[in-house]
This record gives C-alpha cells, sequence and structure tokens, in this order.
C-alpha cells in the first residue's frame, strides 16, 4: 500500500474520516444555505406567473428536487452497501445508514407538497398515479431499511443485513415503477400526466436547478454530520476517539 | 446437487405433513380474509366481481407472508441451518429446495382453493382459470421474494412485523400483475400479456432472489 500513489482506502477508516467529515459538513452548510435562499428567492420572486396554474406551481420549485433527491440518495445507499460487502469496509454501512433519514424525508417531502400541489390543480389529495404510487412505494423501502437496521443489535450484522435488503430494493424499484406505470395506464387513459406543462421558462428551469443543487449540499451536509454521530457511537471503545474526547473534556 | 435438493424438499414437506396444523392455518387464515370482505362492503355481485381479482391476490399475498416466519425458524431452533450451511453443496440450491418446499404446503393449497372463492364471489369459467395460472405463476414469487425477507430477520426480536415491512413493498409488482391478469380478462382485453410479465418475475425471482436468500442466512448465522 506504500509505494502507490494514492491510497484510495485512506478515508474508508473511521478514525481518518471522522476529521474530514468535520470539515466538509460547515462547507456544505454554507453551499446549502445559500443556494436555497438563492433558489427560494428566485422561486418566489424572479420566476415569473404560469399562464396556466398561476403561483400554485411554485411548488414544483420543492417538490421535484426533493423527488429527484429522494431517489438519487436510495441508489447512493445501495451503492456504498455494495462496496460496503465487496470491500468489507465498515465506514460503507455507516454512510447508508446516515443517509436513510435523509432519504426518506424527501421521499416524505415529495409526497407531501405533491399533495398540497394536486389540491388545486387536480381537485384531490392524492391520485393513484404511477409516479405517486412508486414514490410511496420507494418511502416505504426507507422505513422497512430503518426498521431492519434498527431491530438488530449486532451492529455488523445489522450493517451486512441492511445492505442486502438495499441492494435487493434497488433491483426491485425499476420494476415497481414499470409495473406500477403498466398498472395505471392500463386503467385511467387519461390522467393528467406531470409532463403536460408546456415547454419549460429558463428561469424556472434554472431556479429549480439552483434548488436541487441545494438540497444536494444539504443532503451532503445533514449525512456528514450524522455520521460523525455514528462513529462516535460506534467506536465508542477506540482510543482514538478516547484521546479526542479526553481533549474536550 | 439435484439429490440434495430434492431431499431437502422431501425433508420439508414430510415434517410439514407431520404437523399438519402448520398447514392449515395459512389457508384457514386466507378463506377468512377472502371472506370478510363480501361482509364489510356488502353482498351485490357486481362490486364483489370488481374487486374479486384484487381482493384474492391480496388474501394471498398476506397468508404466503404470514407462512414465511416458518421457513427457516424451526431448522434455526433445532440446528440443522447450521448443518445446511456447512453441507459441501452451493448453498443457493438447498435455498431454492427449501422455498419449493414452503411453497408446495403454504403457497399450492391457496392456489387449489381460489377458484372456490372466486366461485363466492361470482367470476366466470373463463376468469377463473385466469386467475388460478397467475396464481400459479405468481405465488411462487411470493416464496422466493419472501425469503429473503425471512432469512434478513431470522432471529429477530419483532421478526414478524419486521418481515411484512421488508417484503410487501417488494411483492408489488406481483400483485399488480396478478390481479391485472384477471381484470385484464373481464374487460375483455385477455389477460395473457400480463401472465407473461408474471411468468418473467418467476425467472428472473429464480436466478436472483437465492443467491441473496443464501448470502443473508450465513449473515444470520455469523
Amino acid at each position: 500500500m506504500q509505494n502507490r500513489l494514492i491510497n484510495w482506502f485512506k478515508f474508508s477508516s473511521p478514525a481518518t474520516f471522522y476529521p474530514l467529515a468535520g470539515r466538509l459538513a460547515p462547507i456544505f452548510w454554507v453551499l446549502a444555505i445559500v443556494l436555497i435562499g438563492i433558489g427560494l428567492y428566485m422561486s418566489f420572486f424572479v420566476a415569473p406567473v404560469d399562464y396556466k396554474q398561476g403561483d400554485g406551481y411554485r411548488i414544483i420549485f420543492i417538490h421535484v428536487p426533493a423527488s429527484w433527491m429522494s431517489m438519487f440518495i436510495y441508489i447512493v445507499m445501495a451503492g456504498w452497501s455494495a462496496i460496503g460487502l465487496i470491500f468489507n469496509t465498515r465506514l460503507s454501512a455507516m454512510m447508508a445508514q446516515a443517509l436513510a433519514p435523509t432519504g426518506a424525508m424527501f421521499a416524505f417531502v415529495s409526497l407531501w407538497t405533491g399533495s398540497f400541489w394536486g389540491k388545486p390543480m387536480w381537485g384531490t389529495w392524492w391520485v393513484w398515479d404511477a409516479r405517486i404510487t412508486s414514490e410511496l412505494i420507494l418511502l416505504f423501502l426507507y422505513l422497512g431499511y430503518m426498521a431492519l437496521v434498527g431491530a438488530i443489535d449486532d451492529r455488523r450484522r445489522a450493517d451486512r443485513a441492511g445492505a442486502i435488503l438495499l441492494l435487493v430494493g434497488v433491483v426491485n424499484v425499476p420494476i415497481i415503477y414499470f409495473s406500477v406505470k403498466w398498472w395505471n395506464t392500463l386503467h385511467q387513459g387519461a390522467t393528467i400526466k406531470m409532463n403536460g406543462q408546456t415547454s419549460m421558462d429558463e428561469t424556472m428551469l434554472q431556479t429549480m436547478l439552483i434548488m436541487a443543487l441545494g438540497f444536494w449540499a444539504y443532503s451532503i451536509a445533514a449525512a456528514m454530520v450524522r455520521v460523525r454521530a455514528i462513529i462516535l457511537e460506534r467506536e465508542m471503545g477506540a482510543t482514538w476517539v478516547r484521546e479526542l474526547i479526553g481533549d474536550r473534556a | 446437487m439435484l439429490e440434495a435438493l430434492l431431499w431437502i424438499v422431501r425433508r420439508d414437506v414430510t415434517i410439514a405433513l407431520r404437523r399438519r396444523t402448520d398447514v392449515f392455518t395459512t389457508l384457514i387464515f386466507f378463506l377468512i380474509v377472502v371472506s370478510l370482505f363480501p361482509l364489510g362492503i356488502g353482498p351485490e355481485l357486481d362490486t364483489l366481481r370488481l374487486i374479486a381479482p384484487g381482493v384474492v391476490w391480496v388474501g394471498a399475498l398476506l397468508a404466503s407472508m404470514l407462512a414465511l416466519e416458518q421457513l427457516f425458524l424451526a431448522d434455526h431452533r433445532d440446528g440443522t441451518l447450521e448443518q445446511i450451511l456447512l453441507a459441501p453443496q452451493p448453498l443457493p440450491v438447498l435455498v431454492i429446495g427449501k422455498v419449493i418446499a414452503h411453497w408446495l404446503i403454504t403457497g399450492l393449497p391457496l392456489v387449489i382453493m381460489a377458484p372456490v372463492l372466486g366461485l363466492q364471489y361470482d367470476l366466470s369459467a373463463e376468469a377463473l382459470s385466469v386467475m388460478v395460472w397467475s396464481l400459479l405463476l405468481g405465488t411462487p414469487t411470493l416464496s422466493l421474494l419472501g425469503a429473503i425477507g425471512a432469512a434478513l430477520t431470522l432471529g429477530l426480536r419483532s421478526g414478524g412485523v419486521l418481515v411484512a415491512l421488508l417484503v410487501l413493498p417488494l411483492y408489488i409488482p406481483v400483485l399488480i400483475f396478478g390481479a391485472g391478469a384477471v381484470e385484464a380478462t373481464t374487460s375483455g382485453l385477455g389477460g395473457g400479456a400480463h401472465l407473461s410479465m408474471l411468468g418473467a418475475i418467476l425467472l428472473v425471482a429464480i436466478l436472483g432472489t437465492p443467491l441473496a436468500t443464501a448470502a443473508a442466512l450465513r449473515i444470520a448465522n455469523e
């Protein structure tokens, strides 16, 4: 390992990652606050009023980035799980567990804002539309993962069992998505489509992208803070943690 | 290899036949759940015909999920599972054997009983035969997917509820295509496409899930 130029596994040890996460977290908090601040300002004051939906469409600036994040975080968690199972790194499972609550939160936010948008636009809080239903199932998958990891006392078993569940889930997510979609098109021919909007205004798209980047920064920052807590909790017995706590006490 | 698989199937089926109540509880649960719906919704045959495929499929889903706990638990308790893990034959093959036996004990009775329940809901003969085919193709997938959940939660305190939380979201495609096949038949579209999808899902499940179940069993028995 010594004669290689880069040690790829340097930060896979909790002891070296802990300070790195501590340095990264504030950067991403600042980024998140700035980007979401700009995004919110643009979505309320800069983006033009939609000619069909009026001001109500502005919910979409939170709704769409939240949906993206909820799906993306699940894939990232599955990626961490695969790395954890292949290289047997302890940190990977901790990262997956640190991301899970954020992902579940975004899935919930996406459903919640979606129903707020649906009430004035479609006249109903809930439609059994393909996207909504798959998002709901995604939320269930997050909850199942967190419940499984929480129910196993042995940390090592919890890590690996959770990893298998995530990998099975990530294979299933496209199957679920398409099955729900086909199920839906078979039964209700003319549902209002999310992409039924006419081509999107330039500023609207920019606002949405800025919000998405802000949500990214927030997710990373939240995961870093959470992973630091998980590392401390797990490595309680390790010497470096004792030294660290000893410094502060 | 095949011999070991058949041996496991024969052993599990023999054990189950000597403990018949376990087999019957699943079946009776299925009957009761499906019979509750007309009581809750009302006896109009038009409504019942409409909801029959969904009700029968959800009933089958819940019944097969309830039976999952028995899949590995007894073997885990008396140490047989450890011997299976130590066996020279590849573990995924042995897992397939356990799943086949489990399906014969809990899945097949549901498939056989389903037409009788369909008659209670006034389904046509054609719809009934499609329902039996959809269950025949779908319930093995349920057992295969459920085995992952059963292996992951093996020996945990809140195993039963947890299995539901893990496994039911994964069951959704099977439910959609299974109930969809019957509905498509009753509405005159023909259930062939749905049945093909169920078959495809079953093939993918046979290839993929035993590996995940085997990995989960090894983790549970470390």
